[in-house]
């Protein structure tokens, strides 16, 4: 029964979709757009008086676009960096969040008419000698990953750029000396970047662009809806209106479309630097893990062997690191303590990486401890061995090898969390993909790659570990079963 | 000369009495078997000999170590007297991660500070006096029961202890394998060896053991050669056990 009723929808949706978008969006009765609230203050973001409603310019011009269309708006929350493939599956009729107006986006989806034109600015430390791009060759610039800043930056040579996920954190790394210069559009630059007293504009017009509004291929009925509701919207002074409410910097007077972006492909130079981001990923794992490896072992040995205050100590450590989100600890490593330790962005992932799973090996090894048979420690004592040689030639040998399997399968899931690094600007494997899948806009390609790049590495180190367990001799246990079998 | 003086042992696991007051004595290479019911205490005496478990009034002297109540079981004097007194135990705890061989030169090298060469040389010659001159490179899963314990004694011996304590050597050990840790066992006795067996092989105790004594209770309620202890006890207690033994 539901199946045939699920079966009806589906076919109601096909002709619906095929119908053209406007009768489904009036047959709806609202508007879906799509943005990504992480974005913020003045897009399109929770109202901090009332967390249950949202506010921002976008939802305005939003509301202004489904009253011409005789219906209501409807927000639909969406990553940034993956606003165009969920356009283009279908998860929502539009997309408005500060999409810049490029050729690649042109070759994806339709774009209405521009709802606001910018420059792009590059903001410097009060002070600071080098003011222009040119200027900055061989220097740490900022962006958003994805952005047409990236694009930019990512063209003129000797600029070592620095990703971000989000607008806030590239001036703050700028303030802290983290980086020399950002280079972000008016709108981002004037409410996030010179609202901070070290920082001043360096280049005002560094290149210009316009916001668009995104619509599938095809449907070229809404975009023209849509054209005609913005057109109406400036005509009567709403959409000046809108952009003076929220204090959005003046527009450029000539809305200049975005330099033309060659098309990238996924060619040669991204199977290289999909190299390159497999490498920071191993780097990071295995210096992480060679440093969980001792930390957890010291925890363990602090746990079993130590007086109340290192016990208590190491029992709070391995909870507090296994009970908060490992995303939320490289956060704090990096922007938290940034005023007290200033740790650049690979040894805070490798440092946050490994202070984490450090508490994992702590359990891993004080459960190997654990499951040696307390005759073993009475015997080598037995024999006069201190505390610290039975420790280190009977104990821990015997532990190791129990601790194996569970520290392989500890690496191999090391070397995939690893991708939450990119948060701190760390451009590793999968954040490489990301990257190259919004050039090249295409997941699919990418993302196989990416896997196999990822199960390549470890795959060998699941068969390495497997070798060394083989060699290390099966454990006691086995040898028991044995002996009760024959 | 006494290798061991033992007076006024006490111990109690909480509110349990284990050991009600020992005294005794042993000389130089004499082999004692501890028999008497379980739970009498024997098991828990030999261990406060050197230190495994500590006691809760009287005084042990044993291979020129005296050891006082409440020791704790990781104190240096520990180390001293257990390069002296070697101990065996019920459930064959050898290494698993090392050879035959490095099981008995482990404590050499490692407490001794012997070289490693000489001492891999003699942990091959004892192996040889066990009877497993050929096994020195399995590891302890790939041997017998039997063969596991006789490399145990081995291990023991290679610190040239002046005492072994040896706590019920056979008994996880199937009857056909019993024979063979026992002969090795009869073999050190002869040497000279200074050895406390908790046993209850009474064939064994009859053959080898200079004296027997017989705990219940947490007491040592009968000290005299096998064959008196053994025919003719003189306390109520003594019968009992060997009544219904």
């Amino acid at each position: 029964m539901s199946a045939v009723l699920l079966g009806w929808n589906a076919l109601t949706c096909a002709v619906l979709i095929a119908a053209g978008a406007l009768a489904r969006i009036e047959k709806r009765g609202e508007l879906r757009w799509a943005g990504d609230l992480q974005g913020g203050e003045p897009y399109v973001y929770r109202d901090p008086a009332d967390p249950s409603k949202l506010d921002g310019f976008e939802l305005e011009i939003a509301e202004g676009l489904a009253k011409r269309l005789g219906v209501r708006q409807r927000f639909l929350q969406n990553d940034w960096s993956t606003l165009i493939p969920s356009l283009l599956r279908g998860d929502f009729d539009a997309a408005m969040n500060g999409i810049e107006d490029t050729p690649w986006l042109r070759a994806q989806a339709l774009v209405t008419r521009p709802y606001f034109a910018f420059s792009e600015q590059l903001v410097v430390r009060r002070g600071f000698p080098l003011r222009t791009l040119a200027a900055l060759r061989g220097h740490r610039v900022g962006t958003l990953s994805g952005s047409l800043a990236h694009a930019i930056l990512r063209e003129t040579p000797g600029i070592h750029v620095v990703l971000y996920g989000g607008q806030e954190e590239p001036y703050r790394d700028l303030e802290l000396g983290r980086t020399d210069a950002v280079l972000l559009d008016s709108v981002i630059a004037s409410r996030y970047g010179l609202t901070k007293p070290d920082l001043e504009l360096a280049d005002a017009d560094v290149a210009r662009g316009t916001y668009v509004i995104a619509v599938r291929r095809g449907e070229d009925e809404l975009r023209d809806a849509l054209d005609g509701a913005l057109a109406d919207l400036k005509s009567r002074g709403e959409l000046e209106a809108i952009f003076a409410k929220y204090h959005l910097p003046p527009q450029p007077s000539s809305g200049a479309q975005a330099a033309a972006q060659p098309q990238a492909r996924f060619d040669a130079a991204q199977v290289l630097l999909f190299g390159r981001g497999a490498l920071v990923t191993l780097l990071v794992s295995l210096v992480s893990m060679a440093l969980a490896v001792p930390l957890g072992l010291l925890l363990a040995l602090a746990r079993i062997y130590g007086g109340p205050a290192a016990r208590v100590s190491a029992h709070w450590y391995v909870e507090l690191f296994r009970g908060t989100p490992v995303l939320l600890q490289l956060y704090l490593l990096y922007y938290g303590l940034a005023p007290l330790v200033h740790l650049d962005a690979l040894t805070a992932a490798i440092l946050g990486l490994g202070m984490n799973y450090g508490a994992y090996e702590a359990e891993v090894h004080r459960a190997a401890l654990g499951a040696i048979p307390p005759g073993q420690a009475e015997a080598a004592a037995a024999l006069g061995l201190t505390r610290g040689q039975q420790l280190r030639l009977v104990l821990l040998p015997q532990a190791l090898r129990t601790a194996l399997p569970a520290m392989t399968n500890d690496l191999i899931s090391l070397l995939k969390d690893s991708s939450l690094v990119s948060v701190i600007t760390v451009v590793e494997l999968t954040k490489q993909m990301t990257i190259t899948a919004v050039d090249v806009r295409s997941w699919a390609l990418p993302g196989l790659f990416c896997a196999a790049l990822y199960f390549g590495m470890s795959y060998p180190l699941a068969r390495l570990a497997a070798r060394l367990e083989a060699r290390l001799g099966a454990p006691e246990v086995s040898g028991e079963l044995r002996e009760a079998a024959a | 000369m006494s290798a061991i003086r033992v007076e006024g042992l006490r111990k109690a696991h909480g509110p349990r009495q284990v050991l009600r007051g020992i005294d005794a004595e042993v000389k130089v290479g004499e082999t004692i078997a501890l028999v008497g019911p379980s739970g009498g205490g024997k098991s828990t005496f030999l261990r406060c000999l050197n230190g495994l478990t500590s006691f809760d009034a009287g005084k042990v002297q044993i291979a020129g170590v005296e050891l006082q109540p409440r020791t704790a079981p990781d104190a240096p004097l520990l180390r001293a007297l257990r390069a002296r007194v070697g101990m065996v135990f019920q459930s064959l705890n050898l290494f698993p991660h090392l050879t035959a061989l490095a099981n008995v030169s482990l404590a050499p090298i490692h407490v001794r500070q012997e070289a490693p060469e000489a001492a891999r040389a003699r942990a091959a010659e004892l192996l040889a006096r066990v009877g497993l001159a050929d096994r020195g490179d399995a590891r302890p899963t790939e041997l017998s029961g039997g063969q596991q314990q006789r490399v145990a004694i081995a291990r023991a011996l290679a610190m040239d202890p002046e005492v072994l304590l040896l706590d019920e050597p056979t008994s996880a050990l199937d009857p056909q394998m019993r024979g063979e840790v026992l002969g090795v066992l009869r073999d050190l006795a002869r040497t000279g060896m200074t050895m406390l067996v908790v046993t209850h092989e009474m064939a064994f105790a009859r053959a080898a053991a200079s004296r027997v004594w017989v705990f219940d209770e947490g007491r040592l309620v009968e000290d005299g050669p096998p064959a008196q202890v053994c025919d003719s006890p003189r306390s109520d207690r003594a019968r009992a056990f060997f009544a219904h033994g």
